[in-house]
């Protein structure tokens, strides 16, 4: 409703008598601000225009609108006080004689069904639903009353000292909403996809809201944990052999190629392949840095001597290979926190990637065969 | 103490780690084809060369120092994986016998006899052989740069003769031989093959004595198999090449008064595997027998001691530009992804 009433004015701007002036006076000097709070529709309305009639003959400032608009976030929410409505009510008593004076009638005896008569006839509305039609109404009629309500209640509460600030906040960390089998299973009826997504929707909106924390049980039986990842990792305890020295095997896989790699502690930092030094087994610096990585990334690289053995795939995969058996062998010799940043240095990670098959029709997994144009 | 001034002739144990610098004037003569390619440019960069005292070399040195001359030759043999120094220990060697004032046979590598020659011409002494002119006329010049002095002391004591015109008489001086064969290509191989007949017996004589070092790089590549084939597309076998025979005489240890130092290589060999490093391995059957017995010297990675050493060097010779590198653990990422493999270390901080 009140919406009509802004481009009533915006109308009104336009009308016969007040174009002159309107024209020398055109650009964003008008149209004061806005203010939408949800579930209740008001705004401010500057009435400059009626100073354009004033200021016609001024000269053409070019101002935007924006330096008009009053900085209404930082005046605070809107109370609903005793001024308030009376100014909403004198805008309603300007709003239906300038209405009486569009449809060529006596503002004086312009009732309330002639508003509506006049509304209906102004913007005419394809809508089905009466409360959706375009209105324009007394404001003491239903309009403010719950929000009325709604702020007495709170006074009372403040009176009573009942009133508190919303300071409980949900934790949502570590959580995540059900999936839809989860949901399905849960109700026990299908749902579709636009249901799920409508469900999510309305969980999102309820978080949203103040006060969200007093249904906190019931938004947490659709919330479910994730594990904290490392905890999946099984370090080995470290074993001892004859001479009280301590090693630890562990083994890794990349793309066709196996490695294991027996570690042991206080050595000198020698590494042995498949009986071979690892300078000849490695002559490609990149497999060799492919080894130093995880020894060098926790600082212990001169500590351990290695023995390893390697097949299958090329050196490439070898090396990585022998990395990820190196870090796992590790794994039993570091604390739970140097576990973790390996884990999150992508040590500890398989290397998921493998040949691409290759298609029919296509000479390898992406390349086409040679298009010739005939 | 990184640096010692002295000379070869003065160094021992306790210099182990140090580097030493070869004076320039000694470098062109000494060294006209002996050292590793590397090691020429790293020394061309640096504007000079710095060679480390390690203990192989000071080993062969004070051999060296103890034989006695007028039993027949040792031979001395190095050996180690790939990389660990070998050729660099001989070419300390061989600038001692220099120093010294001993005439120094310096082979840089048996190999390139033994493989990729474009020209191969049936000797003219011997029907069945085969002359390499290309390989004889280089190594003349280079011998005749290291021994300058010498060619004018030694005396021929018998007669070539080269062709129905040509021919050198007894009683002329060594450089003339030298100059003839440097002139005249074809028949150079000959030429290198009278040389060393000639230094072979005069080597331990009592008159006008000197001591003669063969310093022979790459040595298995003498009794290996050969890359070059007859026109027939035969394969060649290493004794049918007059140089590969007469250096073969050479390490023979049926002459006396010098010594035979020796380097085995994997790098240039031919049908041989790359982890084989030890003597048995790649000298084969035939190459060990003939080497029996020999005097072995291995050559080991670098030791604590001396990475530290290379690895100061470096940093003061301003190599490793990379800040990282100056500290303790880009020291320990060194040493890591080298192993202290001389010359594995040398190429990774190239790009440093």
């Amino acid at each position: 409703m009140q919406m009509q009433r802004l481009l009533l004015s915006t109308y009104f701007l336009f009308s016969p008598e007040r174009r002159t002036a309107n024209m020398a006076a055109s650009g964003g000097r008008t149209v004061g601000s806005f203010l939408w709070k949800c579930g209740n529709c008001c705004f401010n309305f500057n009435t400059v225009s009626s100073n354009l009639t004033r200021q016609v003959l001024s000269r053409q400032l070019c101002v935007s609108a924006v330096l008009h608009r009053k900085n209404l976030a930082a005046a605070g929410p809107e109370k609903f006080s005793e001024e308030f409505i009376k100014k909403q009510v004198e805008e309603f008593n300007i709003g239906k004689r300038h209405l009486a004076n569009m449809m060529g009638e006596d503002p004086e005896t312009f009732t309330q069904g002639d508003i509506n008569r006049s509304i209906a006839y102004l913007f005419p509305s394809g809508l089905f639903d009466k409360k959706a039609k375009p209105l324009m109404k007394h404001p003491d009629e239903d309009t403010f009353t719950k929000a009325l309500a709604v702020e007495k209640h709170q006074d009372r509460l403040r009176g009573k000292d009942l009133f508190t600030q919303d300071a409980k906040q949900i934790s949502l960390v570590g959580s995540r909403w059900l999936l839809k089998e989860e949901l399905e299973e849960l109700l026990v009826e299908t749902i579709s996809e636009h249901d799920y997504a409508r469900f999510i929707q309305l969980m999102e909106r309820l978080l949203s809201l103040p006060y969200c924390s007093v249904e906190e049980d019931f938004v947490q039986r659709y919330r479910r944990q994730l594990e904290i990842q490392s905890s999946k990792q099984q370090v080995q305890p470290l074993q001892y052999d004859q001479h009280g020295v301590a090693y630890s095997t562990g083994d890794g896989r990349r793309k066709t190629a196996t490695g294991t790699v027996l570690l042991r502690d206080s050595g000198s930092g020698s590494i042995s392949i498949n009986g071979t030094n690892y300078v000849h087994y490695f002559p490609v610096l990149q497999d060799r840095e492919q080894l130093m990585f995880p020894l060098h990334f926790m600082g212990v690289l001169g500590r351990f001597d290695m023995q390893c053995s390697v097949s299958g795939g090329g050196h490439s995969s070898q090396a990585g290979a022998l990395r990820l058996a190196i870090s796992r062998a590790m794994l039993s010799f570091l604390s739970e926190g140097q576990v973790e940043t390996m884990r999150q240095a992508g040590l500890l990670t398989p290397d998921p990637r493998i040949k691409e098959r290759k298609k029919p029709g296509q000479e390898g997994a992406r390349r086409k065969f040679t298009w010739k144009k005939r | 103490m990184l640096y010692t001034c002295l000379l070869p002739a003065c160094q021992s144990e306790q210099h182990l780690g140090q580097y030493y610098t070869v004076p320039p004037s000694h470098f062109h003569t000494v060294f006209p084809h002996g050292l590793p390619p590397r090691y020429q440019q790293q020394v061309k960069t640096f504007n000079e060369g710095c060679v480390m005292v390690r203990q192989p070399a000071l080993e062969l040195i004070s051999h060296l120092k103890r034989a006695d001359y007028s039993k027949p030759t040792l031979r001395y043999l190095l050996y180690g994986v790939k990389g660990s120094g070998k050729t660099m220990s001989l070419c300390h060697t061989v600038h001692y016998c220099s120093t010294q004032g001993w005439l120094v046979l310096h082979i840089p590598d048996a190999h390139l006899w033994v493989k990729n020659c474009k020209e191969l011409l049936p000797s003219s002494y011997h029907a069945s052989r085969f002359d390499q002119p290309i390989q004889a006329s280089n190594w003349l010049r280079n011998f005749r740069t290291t021994n300058e002095h010498f060619l004018s002391k030694i005396k021929l004591r018998q007669r070539y003769v080269w062709t129905k015109r040509e021919s050198t008489e007894e009683g002329r001086p060594l450089g003339e031989l030298v100059d003839m064969g440097v002139s005249r290509v074809k028949s150079s191989s000959d030429v290198v093959g009278a040389v060393l007949k000639e230094l072979r017996l005069q080597a331990g004589g009592t008159e006008g004595g000197f001591r003669l070092a063969v310093a022979v790089d790459g040595v298995n590549g003498l009794w290996g198999r050969t890359t070059l084939k007859k026109e027939d597309k035969s394969p060649v076998a290493p004794e049918e090449l007059t140089l590969v025979h007469n250096l073969r005489k050479m390490i023979n240890n049926d002459w006396c008064g010098g010594a035979v130092i020796a380097t085995l290589s994997q790098t240039g060999s031919l049908y041989a595997p790359s982890s084989a490093y030890l003597p048995q391995e790649l000298l084969g059957e035939e190459g060990f027998d003939s080497m029996d017995p020999f005097v072995p010297v291995p050559v080991s990675l670098y030791s604590e001691k001396e990475f530290e050493s290379c690895y100061l060097y470096y940093l003061d010779r301003h190599w490793l530009q990379h800040p990282h590198s100056q500290t303790e653990e880009g020291k320990k990422e060194l040493i890591f992804l080298s192993n202290r493999n001389p010359s594995v270390l040398e190429r990774l901080c190239a790009f440093l």
